[in-house]
């Protein structure tokens, strides 16, 4: 079998890759191809903390937490699931320090306890199940519902998948979600966190294929 | 009965093929690989069936917007993966640089890079990890950096071995780089690979095989660069990551 890569063509600064200000707007680069997070990222990715999002004691603090499943219903227990949103104020800018690091022994010290980053990094343990301590989402201006945007990474995932987690409470902004509204009621469903006991705590599971698929998006 | 590399080689001709048919009758050119990509075995029962649901870019969703890493989330030598411990890594010294850009060429600034390896016999770290190769005292293969104003990163580390896995029977990976980027959006999230020029397990690794696309699987390629080689140190590959993203982030200004 022979090897189909063609020889290395250097991406000169005369096409322009080199160049600060960018391309004209009708040109653009080809994108680098994705490809899976593989079984051994451990020791890189997640952090300690990870889906510690709400600063220890917040009054305000919610659960979130499911399994990933595949489409046999089995756990996936090599998943990474990343959670990015707004604060309860719809802001958006987050706070630095999610996976702070110890600058004499270049340790993680995770999480500074205090500040919302809005980033959270959960592996999924050897059930599949993973859980994150977070603020329920603010915003986004009407009518777009409050949600947690979700990137789903695992070993089998060439090109990760995002998700979008909205919540029971909000029944009325979901319904003139313009997103959710354009799903079949079915399917709408797995975008919604189930509330659970004790109150505050939401079930929300990924189920990659299959019977009760998650809906995946795409962004354009 | 296992799977033998030729089930595999014939699975992906065969991927191969209907690809040229598709783009001689005029489809477009595809640049990631496919979520459904039978030869890679994992990729079977973990990918989703129903058609993506495409949501256009509104600049208020939370997706064009990105979390926030500043330099507490790093230290200085985060980016060396040879000074982590008390003894120098056994293997090939090499320095990786390149620039982290957007679809139209704009340094994306301040934005962390992750990248994790396998040590120079092709062992992981990682109690998962079960090849029996020797593990090295000396090397975790974790580092991570910050992009610089004009997009530029660079890591010091060592060149990774090959190793086995259980795809099919015979299975080995060409050595890698995992890379782990943000972007200025949400959207632009990419976990990808590395590969070292020339190397000749290409041919044969349904995961790099998986970008059927020879344009797009190059770029998965570095370049040995021997202007970023340094005396008596270290070999130097040049790799540069374009981030695709959603047509809302061209209309920002590149941080
Ligand atoms: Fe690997």
């Amino acid at each position: 079998m022979s090897e189909r890569l063609v020889p290395a063509q250097e991406l000169a600064p005369a096409k322009g890759l080199a160049s600060a200000e960018g391309l004209a707007p009708t040109e653009a680069l080809a994108p680098t191809p994705s490809h899976t997070v593989g079984p051994f990222y451990g020791y890189a990715l997640p952090f300690p903390g990870g889906g510690e999002m709400a600063p220890a004691g917040h009054p305000g603090a919610i659960t979130l937490h499911g399994h990933v499943r595949d489409g046999e219903g089995a756990p996936v227990p090599d998943a990474l699931v990343e959670l990015w949103q707004a604060g309860p104020d719809g802001s958006l800018a987050g706070a630095g320090g999610s996976m702070r690091r110890d600058p004499v022994t270049g340790g993680f010290l995770g999480r500074n306890g205090v500040d919302f980053t809005g980033f959270g990094r959960v592996a999924t343990d050897a059930d599949g199940h993973w859980t994150a301590r977070t603020l329920p989402p603010g915003g986004p201006a009407a009518p777009a519902a409050p949600y947690i945007s979700v990137c789903v990474h695992a070993r089998g995932l060439l090109h990760h998948l995002f998700t979008r987690v909205y919540f029971p409470e909000n029944a009325e902004a979901n319904a003139a979600d313009p997103l959710l509204a354009s799903l079949d009621p079915a399917r709408r469903e797995t975008l919604v966190a189930t509330a659970a006991s004790p109150p505050g705590t939401y079930r929300f599971d990924i189920r990659l294929q299959g019977e009760g698929e998650t809906v995946f998006l795409e962004f354009r | 009965m296992a799977l033998t590399q030729s089930d595999i080689d014939s699975e992906l001709a065969h991927v191969r093929e209907s690809y040229d048919k598709a783009r001689a009758e005029g489809a477009p050119a595809t640049d990631h690989p496919p979520r459904d990509f039978p030869p890679y075995r994992s990729s079977v029962l973990r990918h989703p069936k129903q058609p993506l649901v495409a949501v256009h870019g509104d600049p208020e969703t939370v997706e064009l917007h990105t979390p926030v890493f500043g330099h507490t989330d790093i230290t200085a030598i985060d980016n060396d993966l040879t000074v982590q411990h008390q003894g120098e890594p056994l293997g090939e010294r090499i320095t990786v640089s390149g620039r982290l850009l957007d679809s139209r060429g704009r340094p994306v600034r301040g934005q962390l890079i992750e990248l994790w390896q396998a040590n120079a016999s092709g062992r992981y770290a990682h109690l998962r990890d079960q090849h029996p190769a020797p593990l090295d005292p000396n090397f975790t293969g974790v580092g991570r950096t910050l992009t610089g104003d004009d997009g530029s990163y660079h890591f010091t580390t060592i060149k990774p071995g090959a190793y086995p896995w259980r795809n099919h029977e015979n299975a080995w990976r060409p050595a890698h780089l995992h890379f782990s980027v943000f972007g200025a959006a949400f959207t632009q999230r990419l976990v990808t690979q590395m590969y070292f020029p020339g190397d000749p397990l290409f041919a044969y690794d349904p995961i790099l095989q998986s970008v059927t696309d020879d344009s797009a699987r190059q770029r998965l390629v570095a370049h040995y660069d021997h202007t970023l080689s340094r005396p008596e140190w270290s070999l130097g590959y040049r790799w540069d990551i374009v981030l695709d993203g959603p047509s809302a982030t061209w209309i920002e200004e590149g941080r």
